[in-house]
């Protein structure tokens, strides 16, 4: 079986973001970088396939600046076979749709049976990649899956819906399923493994070959939201703060 | 300008989100008409046009056909833009008619601006404004960002409905179980996040919600390292949520949790990132490491 797992390669959440200087993005500079963290749910949920049923070839892609092949290695590290990179450092300007056509044209003519992709990335968030990827190849698709399984050439996955519901869904292949965070368990890469990995193949790609459209949406301008609601704020020691939040708590008779 | 709602029936009801669509169209000024998968005898709290196919024959998860039927309309009514919840039938749906109907789509759009639309953006800490670059767009819209618009009872048409076979089967429903926990009724929630660290540190927040006569709680991270079971998950796939108190230890605040706990009556957070989205709707916001915290709080709370 052959599978593509889609990476792409997003700051920790947790970074201090500010807009950058072409006033479209954040500033990329100074932030700590990793694998989408719904991406890394679709690298495992390939490599538990290929440890399952044996005959799996899994190929990681990831567009991108230069560093992106960082995820792509700890992908490999993780248990896929070869990385594809197609370089571009402008990938952020291009829109969901664009970035989908360069997949799409990336997987067209290697009769991929099931591509495993996050369900959005922790970034952008606009959750359309896969499934658009899906239409343009005339695969089926499933998003926000929180449980597959692979029986006698078909797929039995579960989506995850609001209030704790799931719908259960069968399908045939080929598929592009958008992995919901939470679906399986992530394993860490061993020293060996990764050392295996620097050895795997990863091509080198031009974005040229692959990106033959116009952007369907425009960006006019990143900015820092106002802050809505101006609560209290404490800061300090523990033992001063704690004291503070108590009579708060007490003066407005929530304790 | 004319706008395709397409609305939600789920647990046998028109979905409230529905009322948010009805409120950006009129935001907008714009007419609206509107289409669900439901039964044909529903009867939606809308001033206009309602499509109907039968659930019963499309089915509640059967993307293509759905996004067919999505079309159909399209093709009569000729709408600007479809709109669509961001929930999971919305983002599922959304880009499937967005390709072949050849539209760009925004997805997450939280506010209406004069050039375009307001989205989201790394984690809500900063915001883009984007604007299609299409005649026609697809637009998603984050559940409650827009108060819900309700009017007198819709004019009701019922579609034919095609269903082929497209190699993908929706089997059924499953429920995640519930334990003995009904969070739902607990007045004071103290809830641990990621910031925990690790599943001995759930220990300290549970020591606060003893403390504090509470229910311990937990954000999606938490239940998916497995450091709490699934019944305790607050917010949109787990349980919404409006105690008198909610303690949020180590909860950046994503907006699947924030939607789970907003209407909490008084809200406080314990986090070491000053930015991080919780702020938004925090009381009071500790900025601290709650490994720190939380055990001085629990000691002055237990003396």
């Amino acid at each position: 079986m052959n599978v593509l797992v889609c990476v792409k390669q997003v700051p920790d959440m947790e970074s201090k973001f500010t807009v950058s200087s072409d006033g479209l993005w954040y500033d990329q500079s100074d932030l700590t970088y990793k694998i989408n963290e719904y991406d890394e749910y679709a690298v495992e949920e390939a490599v538990r396939l290929k440890e399952k049923t044996g005959d799996v070839t899994i190929t990681v892609l990831s567009i991108g600046p230069d560093r992106v092949k960082e995820a792509i290695r700890k992908a490999l590290a993780l248990g896929a076979d070869k990385g594809a990179h197609i370089k571009d450092d402008e990938i952020h300007l291009k829109d969901p749709f664009q970035v989908a056509t360069i997949i799409a044209n990336y997987a067209k003519d290697k009769s991929f049976d099931i591509i495993f992709t996050g369900m959005q990335s922790e970034d952008r968030g606009s959750a359309q990649i896969g499934t658009l990827v899906a239409e343009m190849l005339g695969m089926n698709c499933v998003t926000t899956i929180v449980g597959f399984e692979y029986v006698d050439g078909k797929v039995n996955v579960k989506r995850e819906l609001e209030g704790g519901i799931r719908a259960k869904v069968t399908s045939s292949l080929p598929i592009v399923l958008t992995c919901q965070l939470g679906l399986n368990t992530v394993r860490y890469p061993t020293l060996p493994n990764i050392m295996k990995a620097k050895r795997k193949e990863l091509k080198e790609f031009e974005l040229s070959e692959f990106l033959n459209t116009d952007s369907k949406v425009v960006t006019l301008k990143a900015f820092v939201p106002e802050k809505k609601k101006g609560g209290i704020v404490l800061e300090g020691a523990s033992d001063e703060i704690a004291d503070k939040l108590v009579s708060i708590l007490k003066e407005k008779a929530v304790i | 300008m004319k706008l395709l709602l397409v609305g939600e029936y789920k647990n046998g009801n028109v979905d409230e989100s529905f009322y948010e669509l009805v409120a950006f169209a009129e935001k907008l000024g714009a007419e609206a008409v509107a289409f669900f998968v439901a039964p044909t005898d529903i009867k939606p709290e809308f001033n206009g046009k309602v499509y109907v196919a039968d659930v019963e024959k499309a089915k509640e998860y059967n993307p293509k056909v759905h996004r067919d039927l999505v079309l159909k309309i399209a093709e009569t009514e000729n709408p600007d833009y479809i709109v669509l919840s961001h929930s999971s039938y919305g983002w599922d749906l959304a880009p499937r008619i967005a390709f072949k109907w050849d539209a760009g789509q925004i997805s997450e759009i939280v506010e209406v601006d004069n050039d375009g639309f307001v989205v989201p953006f790394c984690n809500a800490k900063l915001r883009r404004l984007l604007k299609p670059n299409t005649e026609k767009a697809v637009l998603t819209l984050q559940s409650g960002a827009f108060a819900p618009a309700k009017a007198s009872s819709a004019t009701v048409e019922t579609l034919d409905v095609d269903v082929t076979d497209e190699g993908l089967e929706f089997t059924g429903f499953e429920v995640v179980e519930k334990g003995g926990v009904d969070l739902t009724k607990a007045e004071i929630i103290v809830s641990a996040g990621r910031g925990v660290g690790k599943k001995e540190n759930i220990e300290v927040v549970e020591k606060l919600a003893k403390a504090l006569g509470g229910e311990l709680g937990a954000s999606r991270p938490v239940v998916d390292a497995g450091w709490l079971p699934a019944e305790r998950q607050v917010g949109t796939t787990g349980q919404t949520v409006a105690p008198k108190l909610y303690v949020a230890c180590g909860i950046s605040g994503a907006i699947q949790h924030l939607a789970g706990m907003k209407k909490s009556n008084f809200i406080v957070a314990v986090n070491k990132d000053k930015d991080a989205p919780i702020s938004e709707v925090a009381d009071v916001f500790v900025v601290a490491d709650l490994l720190d915290f939380v055990p001085v709080l629990t000691e002055k709370l237990s003396s």
